[in-house]
């Protein structure tokens, strides 16, 4: 399938679940009609337009990474959803209500089917673990004992039931995060935001956040959106990816499409921080513009699937050149191989445009970076 | 010094502290509301009504910036109307608990915004009432301040209760107006000074222990 075709064309709003589906009927979690968030000016400063044009459905039992840098939009995006904010114009759908058309109660109402969790976990220091977690439990109306049996079950599933009267200023960050994970999940919502969730964490522990966002995903079926700035999180849990630039939708789709697009200079770099596709600086400081004679010219090509197995040895037997490897990466994006291969062909201008011609007939993208001697 | 005397100094500050401790209580149950509402009604917060919050807030300050002797004076017909008379104890009452309240408002005020704005957000995305984020949140996450403002409203006004003796309030003001400066007597301004100071003390101890216990923050082990 031509990636770059099923990405650049304008597609309806249905088509965003995966490539294969993109004629099926999403059943959406949440769905954004025509949204715009402006927030209006305040004491001398001017109007700041947030959101626009933003219209597109998260799928139920989705893990939908939301990506941009920041000030793109990202956080507005979410409170959208759990109506801590209203649009300007539009609608927001969150399981078929239209949750920017409520307010007073019934929003109170409908709030406990969403859950969040904070970057800084927003944890209560006066509640011990367990009375965090109760937290929405009471302010729900539930009964103590209800309450008590609840929060077990729920310290039981993040894990850490031995903390159960512990003040958060005694736990670790990953501690702390569970149980604000487990105070998300207390009123059994249909859907999580997750708010930069993991970005206080250290690599490891934030790995094992992602990891119980995952089996929580898969054995309750929450849907799951993940606002994050960190390619290393969309990359590990999430399927669908929205990326968010100025306020502006400016991709979205299967994670690993979105990652190997090469017109949009936001992806790629994220791209570039995930396959850490700066050259290696022996290579780079050597670098040049112009070709140098007996030399070689320096070509990435990024590539996707099974396809970017074998694409050094096609192009060195149908082009009968020599190809040299001087420097590659292929992860694992979204369940797919996604990987960039810097390779150097021999000869100079004529031998580059050769193979990028041949790179590109056969759908990688490739792009020259300049010479070495 | 004679047992008289310090019968006397010993009623005067049974006088002084329940003074005090009255005015404090009354003040804080009035003070308390207010400065919550200080906290929480400026536009777009909780219980946002721009316009009240300016009212109350001038309102606070005039009070605030009334010299506390000339307030005392300044009021002495409504002091009449709620005590019966203008003199001692009982009618320093309220004056003291005038000028207590606005400055408790003020102190609970700021330890309610001290909150991490964080944990608002976070309340209101449960879908909590603004009621039950200050009764939940705000209010037990603001306690150890809180313990802390009362603590240093209770020695304030340990300072302007004794000032009411100057007109006639009772209490160890009065003691040491009359017995140490009208009547000579070093050694009983000497003794309501050891005695206020005392007081201060022993109200600064007990507040910041109680302030430390309930602070969470800190690790306790």
């Amino acid at each position: 399938m031509n990636v770059h075709q099923s990405l650049t064309a304008a597609r309806p709003l249905e088509s965003f679940s995966s490539p294969d589906s993109a004629t099926a009927k999403v059943d959406a979690m949440v769905r954004f009609e025509g949204v715009e968030k402006t927030y209006p000016a305040y004491r001398g400063k001017p109007g700041v337009r947030a959101l626009q044009n933003i219209d597109f459905a998260i799928p139920r039992g989705s893990i939908t990474g939301v990506i941009g840098r920041s000030g793109a939009g990202k956080s507005s995006l979410v409170r959208l959803i759990n109506g801590l904010e209203k649009p300007t114009t539009g609608r927001v759908e969150v399981d078929g209500r239209d949750i920017s058309a409520l307010s007073g109660r019934e929003l109170r109402l409908a709030q406990r089917s969403i859950g969040m969790i904070f970057q800084h976990f927003n944890l209560l220091s006066s509640r011990t673990a367990a009375a965090n977690i109760a937290l929405p439990l009471e302010i729900a109306g539930w009964s103590k004992a209800d309450i008590a049996v609840r929060v077990a079950e729920l310290l039981d599933l993040v894990d850490i039931a031995d903390k159960h009267d512990r003040y958060p200023s005694e736990l670790s960050g990953g501690q702390k995060q569970r149980i604000g994970i487990a105070r998300a999940l207390a009123t059994r919502p249909s859907v999580l935001l997750s708010d930069e969730a993991t970005s206080a964490l250290d690599p490891q522990t934030t790995r094992a956040i992602l990891d119980l966002l995952a089996n929580i995903n898969r054995e309750l079926g929450v849907t799951i959106v993940l606002i994050t700035h960190e390619m290393s999180v969309v990359r590990q849990l999430a399927k669908e990816v929205v990326v968010i630039d100025a306020g502006d939708i400016v991709e979205r789709g299967h994670v690993a499409n979105i990652f190997t697009h090469p017109n949009n200079p936001i992806p790629q770099t994220f791209l570039a921080e995930v396959l850490g596709a700066s050259l290696p600086v022996s290579l780079a400081s050597r670098l040049q513009e112009k070709p140098v004679t007996g030399g070689q010219a320096v070509i990435r090509v990024l590539v996707r699937g099974d396809a970017g197995d074998t694409v050094v040895a096609r192009l060195a037997r149908e082009l009968s050149i020599d190809v040299a490897l001087l420097s590659a990466r292929i992860d694992e994006i979204g369940g797919q191989r996604v990987g960039s291969l810097t390779i150097g062909v021999p000869g100079g201008d004529a031998t580059a445009a050769q193979v990028l011609a041949y790179l590109s007939q056969h759908q990688f993208s490739a792009e020259r970076l300049g010479y070495v001697a | 010094m004679s047992p008289e005397l310090i019968n006397l100094i010993i009623q005067a500050t049974g006088e002084s502290l329940f003074m005090v401790a009255v005015a404090a209580l009354v003040a804080t149950s009035f003070g308390l509301p207010i400065g919550i509402f200080l906290a929480t009604s400026g536009k777009g917060e909780l219980f946002a009504a721009p316009r009240i919050n300016a009212v109350l807030g001038v309102v606070v300050n005039a009070t605030r910036s009334t010299p506390f002797i000339i307030l005392v004076v300044a009021i002495i017909p409504f002091t009449r109307l709620i005590a019966g008379t203008s003199i001692g104890s009982g009618a320093a009452i309220v004056p003291l608990t005038i000028a207590a309240t606005p400055f408790i408002a003020r102190l609970v005020e700021a330890a309610i915004r001290e909150v991490d704005a964080g944990l608002i957000e976070t309340a209101s995305s449960f879908g909590a009432t603004p009621l039950q984020i200050v009764l939940k949140v705000l209010v037990p996450e603001a306690l150890p301040a809180l313990l802390l403002a009362l603590t240093l409203a209770v020695v304030s006004l340990l300072g302007y209760s004794a000032m009411v003796g100057a007109v006639g309030g009772g209490g160890l003001g009065d003691l040491g107006i009359r017995y140490g400066y009208q009547r000579f007597m070093p050694e009983m301004m000497l003794a309501v000074v050891v005695v206020l100071i005392a007081l201060v003390q022993t109200v600064q101890t007990v507040g910041d222990y109680f302030a430390k216990r309930v602070n969470r923050r800190l690790r306790h082990r």
